[in-house]
């Protein structure tokens, strides 16, 4: 008896995404039907076309895009809905450009205790909604989506008040110094003049750990159990408050991360004194949608979304606005909440009986070779 | 020639080239009751889905009142007047019994619901079979046994004549099974044929006149009820002699295991207490039941125990040691294994694989896990011994996901991981609730057993047959105290039980203990 690998998830994202470039395709044709066509392979082939700088760029932008999609993941996955990555970014956005503009003594660990400190401050941003779910059973998403405007105003306020931080001409905080800014680690000598750095390595290794955390692990082995079951597992002596918010803990630090991989990756991203929640965070969810909630699924879906969004960069060179690409993404992630719907029509399709019926089916054909087999010994 | 309501004549159906239905004849006649007994997996609920059309028989005929039919659906089969009530039932829970029973052909008058008709008729359908139950009423505020009576209606309100119950006594209390079986009589007089798909001998005898059965999708025999024994209908059913009483030997009970003290367990906010100044204790060696009708505190008295639920006051004792204020993972682990009532709300992670329900409450023990990483290897194989040892029937062996697996088969796994695992006292809730006959008679032998290796036993269960054939000392439950203890089980009178169970009568306790 082998282990079967259920590929009907993996099928309905792709199914999910080919809807989505039809559709686009055919925005495309109805916006200015005679540029359609070499605007449509700009996006499939845009940043591939564009050299090893429009590669780079793929990993840049799917940085924030996997670690937001993990944390939605991970929470999804143990049974909660992470709606307050965007906050948390922010939280691990504003303590990264603090410990980074701050504390210069710290010569060339500055950089890492300033991603520490982002991916705390993101934490803390993600237990709060889970303690409150846990011990007073208040729902996650209304916390976190106030959290969102509490962190939002909170770190504009902090950020526009404090002469260290605050870039009064720009209206933004000031720019990160050289020393304080994460390692390339050569991957700019290869994707020559993308803005690419070592936060992709980080948000992969994050995946990866996410991963085995969660498959191998027995920590990982209550989280799940407490998303599938609560009753059975506090029946099985679990511990399900302290699940709920190790779970949103986590899932905040990795959201913390990305803030602070942005904003340290010295490419000219500042906290904007605006009143606009960052969208990594929603970001996140389609992508973790679009991922299946899988760590692994995650990051080729990160990959993707940010595929077409540096093609959709491109797309301006044909007089396309490039919000086409976002509507594009917007119909994948459409397609791929159908992903239920896309299931249930392979099943009909591929005309599979319910296992149950199959398991009683081969009980009765298991008896009858035993029977057979007895009746040839006698 | 007689003249059939449903004729289903050589019914084949295979999935996979494998045999889920074998050339199977069913011929329900006009105005009786018919019974359908199989063991889970028989083949019933299969032979059902093809006469409403969900599957498409390889082979066979479908007549309905003696005319071929094709039914290619279930809106086809209600037009010939078959209605079903599934073993859970349909019902919109928030809407109200009447706007249930129109669901699906209501009137409208320009778009707007018409429901003065439809209520008219189903109240004089309520006063025509003495159904007590108001139109108004929400689903989600009304008893089991009332949304039943509301399926029942919606038979009604469209006029099917054929009217088919799936495992209709499942989900019912024993007073609700009596009203049931008084309900489908008064139908039969009505002139409708009733399918009654079941596996408990008891009702059958009770209120069938005929009786199909099944195993392992072949039809075995069609049999006049009145002339069969439940033993004979049992050994059709499982292929081989079942013995429907459990052998034992006299309980030998020694030392003291269990040991609750004027316990209290809280009910729901603004209620009364669930569990009120219950004392008793449970010696290894002998098997304590707690009989009561369902709803009279047992579920709340195990939820204390094993500590799932707080309790209000009280005192409880393993073994001689303080286990009143222990985690649940402390309890697990030091002395009490548990099946509980809900195989699938408490027991299992149905998302999971068979392996990793297996060591649910092991998982964290040195044997499966090394510094928070579990050891697959060694869950896998610990389970394929589990499955060789308690014959555990799945499709993908330890890789079954808990979900597809046969409810049986499941409450094996549940049984197989407590029993492994080492305890002095086991709490068995409802351990048998809606199996077949092979599996009970299995964990009834299984229980047994564990008594008679000194296990503490604690078992509840709203079957007096379970309670007589297994309990070496009977407690009885009522509103939440205990008022009764049978130790002399052989010559128990069952009316007096009864009474007791009722709240007709009850003893005084602190003179017994």
């Amino acid at each position: 008896m082998k282990r079967k690998l259920d590929i009907a998830p993996f099928v309905s994202s792709i199914v999910a995404i080919l809807c989505g470039l039809i559709i686009g395709f055919i925005i495309l044709l109805i916006s200015n039907n005679k540029e359609a066509v070499p605007g449509f392979a700009t996006i499939l082939s845009g940043p591939v076309a564009h050299g090893m700088k429009g590669i780079g760029q793929v990993f840049y932008y799917a940085t924030p895009l996997i670690l937001c999609g993990l944390s939605v993941g991970f929470a999804f996955k143990t049974g909660l809905f992470n709606i307050g990555g965007s906050g948390q970014f922010l939280m691990g956005a504003f303590g990264g450009v603090l410990v980074g503009l701050t504390m210069d003594n710290l010569g060339p660990m500055q950089w890492v205790v300033a991603l520490l400190f982002a991916t705390l401050l993101g934490a803390l941003w993600g237990a709060i909604p889970g303690i409150l779910k846990a011990y007073f059973n208040v729902n996650e998403v209304i916390t976190c989506i106030m959290l969102n405007y509490i962190a939002l105003f909170w770190v504009n306020m902090t950020v526009k008040g404090s002469d260290v931080l605050f870039n009064t001409l720009r209206n933004e905080s000031k720019d990160i110094p050289k020393v304080s800014t994460i390692p390339k680690l050569g991957l700019d000598v290869i994707f020559d003049g993308s803005s690419v750095n070592s936060g992709i390595i980080i948000a992969i290794v994050a995946a990866i750990v996410l991963y085995i955390v969660l498959e191998k692990t027995t920590f990982g082995y209550e989280l799940k159990a407490c998303g599938f079951n609560k009753v059975a597992s506090k029946y099985a002596g679990i511990n399900e408050n302290r699940s709920i918010v190790m779970s949103m803990l986590i899932a905040g630090a990795i959201c913390g991360l990305a803030g602070g991989i942005m904003l340290l990756s010295g490419t000219g991203r500042h906290i904007e004194v605006k009143d606009v929640i960052p969208n990594e965070g929603f970001n996140g969810i389609s992508v973790a949608l679009l991922g299946i909630s899988n760590p692994i699924g995650i990051i080729f879906s990160g990959l993707f979304i940010a595929y077409l969004t540096a093609g959709g960069f491109y797309l301006q060179l044909f007089h396309f606005s490039k919000e086409i690409i976002d509507i594009i993404i917007a119909v994948i992630i459409y397609f791929s909440a159908f992903a239920l719907i896309i299931k249930m029509l392979m099943s009909k399709f591929s005309k599979k009986p319910p296992e149950r019926e199959l398991i009683a089916a081969q009980k009765a054909l298991h008896d009858v070779e035993m029977k057979d087999k007895k009746e040839k010994e006698v | 020639m007689e003249e059939y309501a449903i004729e289903m004549r050589n019914i084949t159906l295979s999935f996979n080239r494998k045999v889920a239905n074998d050339n199977v004849t069913l011929k329900l006649r006009k105005g009786e009751v018919h019974a359908l007994l199989g063991e889970n997996g028989a083949g019933k609920s299969t032979l059902m889905s093809v006469l409403f059309g969900l599957y498409h028989a390889d082979s066979g005929e479908i007549y309905v009142n003696g005319k071929k039919e094709e039914i290619d659906g279930p809106v086809k089969a209600g037009k010939l007047g078959i209605g079903m009530v599934h073993q859970h039932f349909k019902l919109v829970h928030n809407f109200t019994v009447l706007e249930n029973i129109v669901l699906g052909i209501e009137e409208t008058k320009g778009g707007i619901l018409q429901l003065s008709d439809a209520r008219k008729r189903v109240l004089e359908l309520c006063e025509k079979y003495k159904f007590d139950l108001d139109p108004d009423a929400k689903i989600e505020d009304i008893t089991v046994g009332m949304q039943q009576r509301t399926e029942i209606l919606k038979m009604l309100f469209r006029n099917n004549n054929i009217m088919i119950f799936d495992e209709p006594t499942a989900v019912l209390t024993p007073q609700e099974i009596e009203e049931f079986m008084i309900m489908v009589k008064n139908l039969k007089a009505e002139g409708k044929s009733i399918l009654f798909i079941s596996h408990k001998l008891d009702e059958i005898k009770q209120v069938a006149d005929r009786c199909t059965i099944l195993r392992r999708g072949k039809c075995i025999a069609t049999v006049d009820v009145a002339d069969v024994t439940k033993e004979e209908l049992s050994e059709m059913m499982v292929g081989r002699k079942v013995s429907l009483k459990v052998d034992k030997k006299d309980a030998n009970p020694q030392k003291v295991i269990l040991e609750v003290n004027d316990l209290y367990v809280a009910g729901e906010k603004g209620h009364k207490d669930k569990v009120r100044g219950v004392s008793f204790n449970v010696r290894s060696g002998e098997i304590v039941c707690i009989a009561g009708i369902d709803g009279n505190g047992q579920s709340e008295l195990i939820k204390g125990i094993t500590g799932i639920k707080p309790i209000k006051s009280g005192s409880i004792k393993i073994d001689g040691e303080e286990f009143t204020n222990k985690s649940i993972r402390y309890k697990n682990t030091h002395g009490i294994s548990h099946i509980p009532e809900d195989r699938h709300r408490d027991g299992l992670i149905l998302d999971y694989n068979m392996a990793k329900n297996m060591v649910f409450q092991q998982y964290f023990e040195k044997a499966f896990s090394n510094c928070g990483f579990l050891k697959n290897k060694e869950i896998i194989e610990y389970t394929q011994k589990q499955i060789d040892n308690y014959d555990i029937r799945s499709l993908s062996g330890p890789y079954s996901v808990a979900r597809s697996m046969s409810g049986g088969n499941q409450q094996k796994v549940i049984v197989a991981r407590e029993m492994s695992k080492p305890h002095k006292l086991m709490i068995a809730v409802q351990p048998t609730r809606g199996l077949d006959v092979g599996a009970i008679e299995y964990i009834h032998k299984e229980i047994v057993k564990l008594r008679d290796n000194g296990i503490a036993v604690l078992l509840v269960s709203f079957e007096l047959e379970e309670v007589m054939s297994l309990a070496d000392r009977i407690l009885v439950m009522f509103e939440g105290e205990i008022v009764g203890e049978f130790k002399d089980i052989k010559n128990l009178d069952l009316n007096e039980l009864g009474l007791y169970m009722a709240g007709g009568k009850r003893m005084n306790m602190k003179e017994v203990a």
